[in-house]
């Protein structure tokens, strides 16, 4: 893990795998956390 | 005219405890993308109980024994994870358009939390002592010095740098999530949109 | 409930929910989380750069940085506030410099704090140094430049072997003995405790060995090697394969995009803070910018959030 990591470059942009990771689970568990249903449960009328 | 008796009055009146901790909320908060905040919290919890620890034994710890360096590391992705829910939990506050119906400073106290947040990482970068610190730290400068902070901030001084994180922002963070949390409470979760439309259906007009 | 607030949930069905159990419930997933990731990936720690590793692997650019510090030449010495008067690395936001503004808090004096001084400490031990340091110390000006153009011309041709460095001869005057002994010292790990030194005995402030080390090519060498260099994206990357400051993203693209990096360059620092700080107080005014605070009504991501509610017809 402390070797120099690897990047990617498109353009201007340079990013860092363990920095693309992170942002791609940040939009992954965003939208995970829209989407997965969840659980129903009981209410009442106020 | 006892101060006491009004401050309690105030108290009890602006911060009623069934208005803190509700054991009921709108059946419309039915959705995952609500626990973001409360997994910032916990990441908080855990960054202040690895940084006591890791305060406590120090630096030649922290680098040269192997439990010190796992509670280096536990620290580190708690720093991670903390950013990681915080963020996500802006993007749904915003998605939510959270700030609606009197919430503007609870949105403003999360922004504020969010860049105080970045400050603190900041401190947290140049005070491990390590490559990372030296380079951070020296790049840092000329940032701080271009706009006069550099002249009272001084990211080349540890022992300035660890005062910042291990007391003052810390401490700086909690009181302004305490903000955050008591604006949620007191004024409780944002009705979701009216849905547009000509069959507009009103379930969460503003009474 | 107070009464604006039952107001607002008017016809609103609520539904129990346990904040307390929710609380706790993530603090256990996020802690188990944490200890995963620490157990399975560490974290990031590289060691330290110390005076000695660079004088010692690199010596010409050591006394090059050494002699610049003499001479007044160096980046340090022209950086100008808080360190000192001069204007090397002064930026302006239009006609303002506000680094001007605050003035010089934290004094240093490279010839004093990174020759001189140093030299001096040392001088007890070592009368040809003592010598040198008088002669140097009572001839003139002129005469001090000249032998440090002299010895500047020398070290340009100078040959490193490892950490060995072979001088031509010169007529640099007691220059090469002093430049010779801060290699020694430099090489000995004294200068570590040297440049550290003030008048106290414990020492929390390293501003004078880290604004030494920041302009040596060993540190821009092993910054560049983990990819940190702010042109680069340096400020939200990490040593070794670690995420970084992912969220200083739109602060270092700054950095990467004209007129930051062409009509601003001289003053990118200023401009990029002045630029963020701009930008952050409109996500914190959000709320009150008409237009953007009506962004989320306009992107349909509320209607996948409270889908169930719109589904039930408000009562879901």
């Amino acid at each position: 893990m402390d070797a120099p990591a690897h990047y990617f470059h498109w353009g201007f942009i340079l990013i860092s795998t363990a920095n693309l990771i992170v942002i791609a689970l940040m939009i992954l568990v965003f939208a995970a956390a829209i989407l997965v249903p969840y659980p129903s449960g009981k209410g009442k009328q106020r | 005219m006892s101060w006491t008796s009004s401050l309690q009055r105030k108290l009890s009146e602006g911060l009623p405890y069934d208005q803190l901790l509700p054991d009921e909320q709108p059946a419309y908060v039915h959705s995952y993308v609500y626990l973001f905040g409360v997994a910032t919290i916990g990441s908080f919890v855990l960054l202040v109980v690895t940084g006591v620890i890791l305060a406590a034994f120090g630096p030649q710890w922290w680098h040269g024994a192997a439990v010190g360096h796992f509670f280096n590391s536990l620290h580190f992705w708690a720093a991670q994870a903390f950013f990681f829910f915080m963020v996500v939990h802006l993007w749904t506050a915003f998605f939510q358009g959270a700030w609606r119906d009197g919430r503007g400073l609870t949105w403003v106290s999360g922004v504020v939390t969010f860049l105080v947040s970045i400050v603190t990482a900041f401190t947290g970068y140049v005070s491990q002592q390590n490559f990372d610190s030296q380079w951070i730290a020296t790049q840092g400068k000329d940032a701080m010095n271009s706009v006069g902070v550099g002249a009272f901030f001084n990211v080349l001084n540890f022992g300035q740098m660890y005062g910042f994180h291990v007391f003052i922002m810390p401490v700086v963070v909690a009181g302004l999530m305490g903000v955050h949390l008591t604006l949620v409470r007191l004024r409780g979760v944002v009705r979701p949109y009216d849905l547009p439309g000509p069959s507009k259906r009103r379930v969460s007009e503003v009474a | 409930m107070m009464a604006t607030k039952r107001a607002y949930y008017a016809g609103v069905r609520f539904a129990p929910y346990d904040l307390v159990k929710e609380f706790v419930f993530a603090l256990a997933a996020v802690t188990v989380l944490v200890i995963v990731l620490a157990a399975l990936l560490s974290s990031p720690d590289v060691p330290s750069l110390t005076i000695k590793t660079v004088a010692t692997q690199t010596p010409q650019n050591y006394v090059q940085l050494e002699l610049d510090s003499l001479d007044g030449n160096g980046d340090v010495a022209g950086y100008g506030p808080p360190y000192n008067h001069q204007s090397g690395s002064v930026q302006y936001i239009g006609p303002v410099s506000v680094q001007n503004l605050f003035g010089v808090h934290i004094p240093v004096n490279p010839a004093r704090d990174y020759v001189l001084g140093p030299l001096e400490q040392t001088r007890r031990s070592d009368p040809a140094l003592a010598a040198a340091l008088q002669t140097f110390r009572t001839a003139p000006a002129t005469t001090q430049s000249k032998w440090e153009a002299a010895y500047n011309s020398a070290l340009l041709k100078a040959k490193q072997q490892g950490s060995k460095l072979t001088i031509p001869s010169c007529s640099c005057g007691p220059v090469t003995l002093m430049m010779s002994r801060l290699l020694a010292l430099g090489q000995s790990g004294a200068m570590d405790g040297l440049l550290l030194t003030s008048r106290h005995f414990y020492q929390t402030d390293y501003t004078r060995p880290l604004l030494f080390m920041n302009y040596t090519d060993a540190m821009a060498n092993k910054a560049t090697k983990y990819n940190l260099l702010g042109s680069t994206w340096g400020v939200m990357n990490e040593t070794g394969n670690y995420p970084g400051q992912a969220w200083l993203w739109l602060y270092t693209l700054l950095y990467q995009i004209p007129p930051y990096t062409t009509a601003w360059a001289a003053n990118t620092d200023a401009l990029a803070i002045l630029t963020v700080t701009i930008l952050s107080l409109l996500l914190l005014l959000l709320p009150w910018i008409p237009g953007l605070n009506r962004l989320p009504r306009i992107i349909p991501v509320y209607r996948l959030i409270w889908r169930h509610h719109y589904r039930t017809g408000g009562n879901g």
